[in-house]
């Protein structure tokens, strides 16, 4: 396959854009953090990105889904990712569907994914813990055999789109110590089954995330996704599905913040002259540049990757490599664009800052850059 | 689609019949590769890896058939690189020849030139050198001062070209003159193709830091050459050279893409820094490495996207430009890295002490220091891409 976009593509790009621009202004954005939004998103535009098609672009046809490819779903996570839009995509769409699609049982399919793909579900996947940082298999939380099915506690946090979540899949440990490989189990709930609390966080890029607290949660067996005691590496399956559609999202704020940087050295004045007439500034804005253009390729690579089955050792390593990339990427170009719009660029007012809270927010969501780096040299054996 | 999976099929057998065996082995540095050229001095594999080729047109696949090339399909090149990557096979033929004087001949030479030049390019016959550097113009290249005065259908070139690659090796020197000394500094070049033979042309080496001398000052005094190897039109040779600088630039880009890059960055690392719980035992190294290999990764890939980008019809832009600065920037760092990683035994010059891949290694990191400067230095890649892509004022 080649690393370009096809014309259809490209037309769906142009597509969502339109909807963006037209329908998600980042003032909108503004107004559900000032108000404190009950839900943080909204579920009209939600339902509109049903109808269009957005929420099942790789679920197949025969679960309510559109049965296309992971370039077509980059393609609106980038576009969606320019706008900052926080609605539920990666909770639901990306963590939810993967893992509903990679270890679910027909039965689990046909409950969850046409009730995804119509916009009338929202998922959450509940898997770090207050004190796991990027671990997947430090788990503690415990889910004990109870009858024919089992109970479940502990506390999970930093949970995407946790409160507003209509189901959740969880990891609790089966068997094995705290930090063991093995022994993980991935269970699928509803968010009001007894005994689950769910707690909304505050976060800087004031996006939806929760702690979940188990306190003996009573579910049947038929709850388990996959297999018991091997849900860690089927999680890690389903989060590099997931990094590499974040990192198609933070492809498209990066270079969104680019351009409103580079659209500010051509307007303001300083000295008698525009600020981008001085190289200190152009050096860095052309590295800036540079750094989104590798972004991009290894992001499309990624998904390409998806696209053609690649094996599981290929996807994470991709995964890895696109996302310690556009982790530092994006933070540079925040960062560089804070500086760049000097004291404007400081107050809240001015929307370059909420790129700064979301490459900050992005980078540290499924590991940040050191972890990959990491993750990839251990893939590699040294 | 079908036929494409035929063209592989048949491309890896043929491959696999007629590549040397010795093809096969990796290399550390272009040096080991072949140049061409009258003046060619290789190992008899090598010489025979180039005839195969150069007799089927693949040193040059994408080149018409007329001229020596292959004829090949961009889907077909792509297939041909595929398959000679997986078998890591050496490329048979490298040069300014293939990488520069070649594609722009191909793209704005007259019939004359393409014939008299292209074809003994793709043989391997002929290597070329680039006069475009003087003392007085590096980076502001237009403001060069070697002068050509026409007389009749001559030109009568004077003046002097400095830090001529491979100056001592060459063959033929593509060369810009200075025709009109009214104009504008651009308007009045001239791009000449000049034989190196050719009475009043005499070469010096010059010595680098890293103890080799690859390249010479170029003194041309009275050199008499034809007006018909005026490549485009008198005085309009500023765009022939920006042309062949995008060339150069993709070049000099894909030049550092080195196969199993991390394997030997690890491999090193096991060697001189040792391990700890099956992990490269200094950390700040280890993910120094990693960097560096995932890093090369991203830029294989924006290549590859580059090269799709421009099958599917999109022109190459200043793109080249960040080849040209992060596949160098990369390098540098690659190279600074194996120093650090071999650590005292990367400090030697000569002598006793030092094996010869560590003396290796220690001058071409001295080398790699001129990598963001030949070509157009860094600075100038990010002006324009300041300029040219961001739209950035002057
Ligand atoms: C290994 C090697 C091989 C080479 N091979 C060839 C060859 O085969 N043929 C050939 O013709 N030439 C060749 N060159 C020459 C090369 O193209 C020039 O050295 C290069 O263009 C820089 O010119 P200069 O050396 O005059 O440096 P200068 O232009 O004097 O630059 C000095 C410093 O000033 C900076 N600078 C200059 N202008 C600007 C600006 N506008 N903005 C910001 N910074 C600026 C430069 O980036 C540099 O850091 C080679 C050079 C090297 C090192």
């Amino acid at each position: 396959m080649d690393l370009v976009l096809s014309e259809e593509q490209e037309l769906l790009a142009r597509t969502v854009r339109e909807f963006v621009n037209g329908r998600s202004s980042l003032k909108r954005v503004r107004r559900l953090r000032d108000r404190h939004d009950a839900d943080g998103f909204s579920r009209e535009l939600w339902r509109e990105m049903a109808a269009l098609g957005w929420l099942g672009i790789v679920v197949p046809e025969e679960y309510g889904g559109a049965g296309l490819g992971w370039l077509e779903l980059m393609v609106v996570l980038e576009e969606l990712g320019r706008g900052l839009m926080p609605e539920p995509m990666i909770s639901t769409v990306l963590l939810g569907t993967s893992a509903l699609l990679l270890g679910g049982t027909d039965a689990h399919k046909r409950e969850h994914l046409p009730a995804v793909a119509g916009g009338e579900r929202l998922l959450a996947v509940a898997y770090e813990e207050p004190r796991s940082r990027y671990d997947l298999n430090h788990v503690e939380a415990r889910a004990e055999k109870s009858g024919s099915g089992w109970l479940l506690s502990g506390e999970k946090a930093h949970v995407l789109d946790g409160h507003v979540a209509d189901w959740l899949i969880v990891s609790a440990r089966t068997s094995g110590g705290p930090r063991a490989a093995g022994g993980i189990t991935l269970f699928v709930l509803r968010a009001d089954t007894p005994g689950v609390t769910i707690e909304r966080q505050s976060r800087i890029d004031s996006r939806n995330a929760a702690r979940v607290r188990l306190d003996d949660v009573r579910v049947g067996a038929e709850t388990v996704l996959g297999t018991v005691d091997h849900g860690g590496a089927l999680l890690a399956r389903v989060l590099d599905r997931a990094t590499i559609g974040l990192t198609a999202e933070m492809l498209g704020g990066m270079t969104a913040a680019l351009e409103m940087t580079v659209e500010y050295l051509k307007t303001r004045v300083q000295f008698g002259v525009l600020i981008g007439t001085f190289q200190a500034l152009k050096h860095r804005a052309a590295k800036m540049y540079i750094e989104t253009e590798l972004a991009r390729s290894v992001v499309m690579g990624a998904h390409r990757a998806l696209d053609e089955g690649r094996d599981d050792g290929t996807i994470a390593r991709l995964a890895s490599v696109a996302k310690a990339r556009c982790a530092d990427a994006f933070n540079l170009i925040a960062k560089e664009g804070v500086q760049m719009h000097g004291g404007i660029g400081m107050t809240d007012e001015h929307d370059i800052g909420l790129f700064l809270k979301r490459a900050r927010v992005a980078e540290m969501t499924f590991g940040d850059a050191g972890h990959h780096r990491d993750r990839v040299a251990r893939l590699e054996g040294y | 689609m079908a036929e494409l999976e035929t063209f592989r099929e048949e491309t890896r057998r043929w491959l696999q019949a007629n590549a040397p065996a010795s093809m096969y082995t990796p290399y550390k540095t272009q040096d080991e590769l072949c140049w061409g050229g009258k003046k060619m001095q290789c190992p008899p594999d090598t010489k025979r890896w180039l005839e195969v080729m150069a007799e089927r047109g693949w040193t040059a696949p994408t080149w018409p058939k007329e001229y020596g090339g292959g004829g090949l399909a961009k889907a077909e090149a792509k297939i041909l690189a595929e398959e000679m990557g997986k078998l890591r096979l050496r490329p048979p033929l490298i040069g300014f020849g293939l990488s520069m004087i070649g594609p722009l001949l191909l793209q704005e030479g007259s019939e004359e030139l393409r014939r008299a030049h292209v074809p003994a390019i793709a043989k391997g016959e002929i290597r070329w050198c680039q006069g475009y550097s003087e003392p007085g113009a590096g980076s502001d290249l237009a403001s060069l001062q070697t002068k050509a005065i026409r007389d009749g259908d001559i030109f009568v070139v004077n003046g002097q070209k400095v830090w001529t690659s491979y100056g001592d090796k060459a063959d033929w020197m593509f060369v810009l003159v200075r025709t009109d000394f009214e104009a504008k500094k651009q308007d009045g070049i001239t791009f000449l193709l000049m034989d190196m033979t050719s009475p009043g042309v005499s070469v010096r080496p010059i010595l680098l830091i890293s103890g080799s001398s690859p390249f010479t000052e170029t003194f041309l005094s009275d050199v008499r050459v034809p007006v018909r190897n005026v490549v485009g039109n008198v005085n309009a040779g500023w765009a022939m050279a920006k042309v062949l600088l995008g060339h150069e630039r993709t070049m000099i880009a894909d030049a550092f893409k080195e196969r199993d890059d991390a394997k030997r960055l690890v491999s090193l690392a096991r060697e001189y820094v040792g391990e700890a719980d099956g992990c490269i035992a200094d950390p700040l190294l280890r993910d120094a490495i990693t960097q560096v290999a995932m890093d090369q990764a991203c830029l294989d890939l924006t290549l590859e996207r580059s090269r799709d980008n421009m099958k599917a019809g999109h022109k190459p832009g200043p793109e080249t430009s960040i080849f040209k600065y992060y596949g160098t920037e990369l390098n540098m760092r690659r190279r600074e890295l194996m120093v650090s990683i071999t650590g005292p035994q990367g400090l030697g010059w000569e002598g006793p002490g030092y094996d010869e891949d560590e003396l290796k290694l220690t001058r071409d990191w001295l080398r790699s220091r001129g990598n963001s400067i030949e070509g157009g230095t860094s600075e100038v890649q990010l002006n324009i891409i300041a300029k040219r892509v961001l739209g950035l004022p002057d």
